[in-house]
Parts: structure tokens; sequence; C-alpha cells
């Protein structure tokens, strides 16, 4: 382990870490207004539209995201559609997380009791109504650590990005070892960075989780 | 209009081919899911121990299990232990060994939560009728245990399946890997055969994958 080298790789590793999280968090941002969307056309059975979603689900949820990548990247070009990079990996990203996010916030709308929904109707409330200002802040409330392990699963899995040719944490490590064959620095390196990444994450997720019993009501 | 690289799949053995490439990733999975449900069991069981170490260090290992990619983990293993400690290790041996080592702490979890989700009173209620301890295991906490635990590890076969994509970046020559293959050599007859090919690989996967968590969807709600 060489302290001076590793300090000298530093700031490519905080550039790839800035790009990392930059299309990690688009990606997670398309992914939560895709899951619930979708969350909303399963739970409200709009006709079509419901099947529609359901197909996708199953389509992403069940193909590797490195697949899914590889399809958008160099399939797609070829019936005329070329997407950069960056693009393809926030939407690749945006997809499958869209269809982890659709069952998180999904779940958390069915753990709502009927009778809340009713209660709200009996209130004078239309069903708009009482989506909005009934159901989905309880169910917001309760998919929340749901969705903070679906964001670390997310954020985990921009590695594969390195295929596409984006420079993130993985292709820096890569590319160095490479060009300088310092395995371990880099390596060890590599591993910081992903914890530095992460570990706030992660702990805010068991913190949230830790505050949302207190906040369940009801039995 | 050009072909889209039906011909290229379909041209000598590539279809074939791709079928092994996919075996590769599935066998892979299969031996560390293996290797995992074993492992999972007795850590899982270890996990409900009352010693404060123990917890601490399964603490430790499912946060780094949680937290680190699986191509981080495939690198550090492959490229890192290799150089550090100078022995040899073949990619597929590497891909066993994290496949497990991360599928251990999945299936550790899984456990450890179907063994506290049994409540207290059937514990009380086997022991007020008599049973002893190894009876009351093996009759009433083990078969539930279990009932919860099969649909959950059925879904941990499938992300192995998903995850085990990754082996290519090591080395080993998977189904994708061997999509690309094809791609290459049949670049001048078939230049668009990225198309075909990689389109085929998104449908291999889903073909395998959706019909067993299906299965996993099917059995937690009936048993459920």
């Amino acid at each position: 382990m060489d302290l001076e080298i590793m300090k000298s790789y530093l700031p490519l590793y905080r550039d790839a870490l800035l790009l990392t999280l930059k299309i990690g968090w688009q990606g997670v941002l398309l992914a939560f207004l895709t899951g619930l969307l979708c969350a909303v056309v399963l739970h409200l059975r709009v006709p079509l539209l419901r099947g529609i979603v359901q197909i996708y689900i199953e389509l992403f949820r069940n193909t590797p995201l490195l697949v899914q990548l590889f399809f958008l990247y160099f399939a797609l070009p070829k019936i005329g559609l070329r997407l950069s990079p960056g693009l393809c990996g926030s939407l690749g990203l945006g997809l499958i997380g869209g269809a982890y996010m659709t069952e998180t916030i999904r779940s958390g709308l069915e753990s709502i009791p009927v009778i809340q929904s009713e209660s709200a109707a009996s209130l004078g409330m239309n069903p708009l109504q009482a989506f909005r200002y009934v159901i989905l802040p309880q169910a917001a409330a309760s998919s929340v650590p749901g969705l903070i392990a679906n964001v670390i699963f997310l954020l985990k899995e921009t590695s594969v990005f390195s295929t596409i040719s984006l420079m993130d944490l993985m292709f820096t490590a890569k590319d160095l070892i490479g060009m300088y064959a310092r395995t371990t620095e880099c390596l060890t390196l590599l591993v910081i960075f992903y914890l530095i990444m992460l570990l706030p994450v992660s702990f805010l997720g068991s913190l949230v989780e830790r505050r949302m019993r207190y906040a369940e009501f009801g039995d | 209009m050009q072909s889209l690289g039906i011909d290229a799949l379909f041209k000598g053995r590539n279809f074939l081919r791709l079928l092994e490439g996919l075996w590769v990733s599935v066998r892979i999975s299969l031996i560390a899911v293996l290797i995992s449900i074993v492992l999972g069991v007795v850590m899982g069981m270890l996990m409900t121990s009352k010693s404060r170490i123990l917890k601490a260090v399964f603490r430790i290992y499912l946060e780094i299990v949680r937290i680190m990619p699986q191509m981080v983990l495939l690198f550090v293993v492959y490229f890192g232990t290799t150089r550090v400690f100078g022995w040899n290790l073949t990619s597929e041996a590497a891909a066993i060994i994290v496949f497990s080592f991360w599928g251990t702490a999945e299936m550790g979890d899984l456990v450890r939560g179907a063994l506290i989700s049994i409540p207290r009173i059937q514990y009380e209620s086997a022991r007020a009728l008599g049973m002893k301890e190894g009876t009351l295991f093996r009759y009433v906490i083990l078969p539930q245990t279990i009932r919860r635990m099969i649909p959950l590890s059925i879904n941990l076969i499938t992300r192995m399946i998903k995850t085990t994509s990754l082996v290519m970046m090591i080395g080993m020559v998977e189904v994708l890997k061997v999509g690309q293959q094809i791609i290459e050599a049949n670049r001048k007859a078939s230049p668009n055969a990225a198309f075909g090919v990689f389109g085929m690989v998104f449908f291999l996967y889903f073909l395998i994958c959706w019909p067993i968590s299906r299965l996993a969807a099917g059995l937690e709600k009936r048993w459920a």
C-alpha cells in the first residue's frame, strides 16, 4: 500500500463519485416518479394502462440491469435511437428502479385499511380527494423504509455503468489498474468511495425505520 | 429493411452457444444458492443467539454485503486477494465465493426473520403439551419456518441469476459475452446484429427468471 499514490488518485475518484451521484440521483428520481405513477395506476385499477404497467414490471424485474443497459446502449442505435451514455445510465436506472419502486409504493398503498377510504367517503370526499388527503400521506409514511432500501439498491447498481463507458467509480478503478497496475491501492480506494457514498444512505434508512415504528397508528 | 440480426442469431451453432452461455450463469447461481442455503441456515440460527459479540459481527457482515456492489466484491476477490495473498483463483471460483458470501448474508437474514416471526406462544404451547426441545423444533417450529422461507429463497435464486450477469466483468464467457462475440464475428454480414442478439439475451433472462419469480409469488400467497 502506497499512501502517496492513493493520494494522487483522489481527485480522479472524487470526479467519478460526483458523476456516479449525478447519474444515480437522476435515475433514482426518475425511478420514484415512474414508480409512483405506476403504483397509482395499479391501485386505481385503470383499465388497459394496468396491463401495460404489469408487463413493464415483470419485464424489468426479471432481467439484469447490465442486460437492459446493453440493450439501451448497443441495440437501440441499430433501429435509429441513439442515446448518450449518461442518458442511457439514468434511463436504465430509472426503468429498473421504477419497477421496484412500484411494488414498494403499491404495498404501502395496500397496507392502508379499507376503513380509511370508507370513512373518507362517508365524510363526503370524492375518491380523488380521499386518495390525495387520506390514503397517500399514510401510504407514503409506511413505504419510506422500502423506498430507501431501493435507493441503496439503485446506487449500488450504478457500478455496471462502467460497461457503457461512463466514467463512474468502477470505470475509474478499472482504468487505473489497467494503466498503473496498482491493484491494491485502486481497489481499496474503490471500496472506501462506495462506503462514502452509501453508508450515509444506509444510516438514514435505519434511522427512518426506527422513527416509522412510532408513526404507526391504529392497531 | 435490414435484418436486425435475426440471421446472425441462428447461423451455425450461435443460438446453442448463447444457451450454453446462459447455463454458465445459471450453474454458478445454483451452486452459490446451495452453499448460501446451507451456510445461511446456520448463520440465521446463530444470529438469533443472545451473544452481543456474535450479533455485532453479523451486523457488520450484513452491512458490508448490503452496501458493497457485487461488482466491487468480484473485483476485490478476483484481482485484489490474488494480488495481496498471491494465490491463484479461476474466475468461476471467485464468482462462486462472492455470490456465496452475498447469498449467505441474505439467506441468514431471511432465516433469522423467519425464526423470530414465529410467535412465542407456539413455543409455550408446545412445551405445555410436554414436548422436548428437539421434538418442539422438529414438529412445530421447523415446518412453520420452512414455509415462510421457501418463497423467499426461491426469490434469492432469481436475484442470483440476475446478478451473475456480472461475471462477464471478470472474464467469464457467459451469455452477454457470447452475444458480443457473435456480434463481432458477424459485423460485416449483419451490421445490425446487436439489436437481435441483445434483444434475445434480454428475452432469455426474462424466460428463466419470470417462471421462478411467479412460482415464488404463488407459494407466498398460498402459504401466507
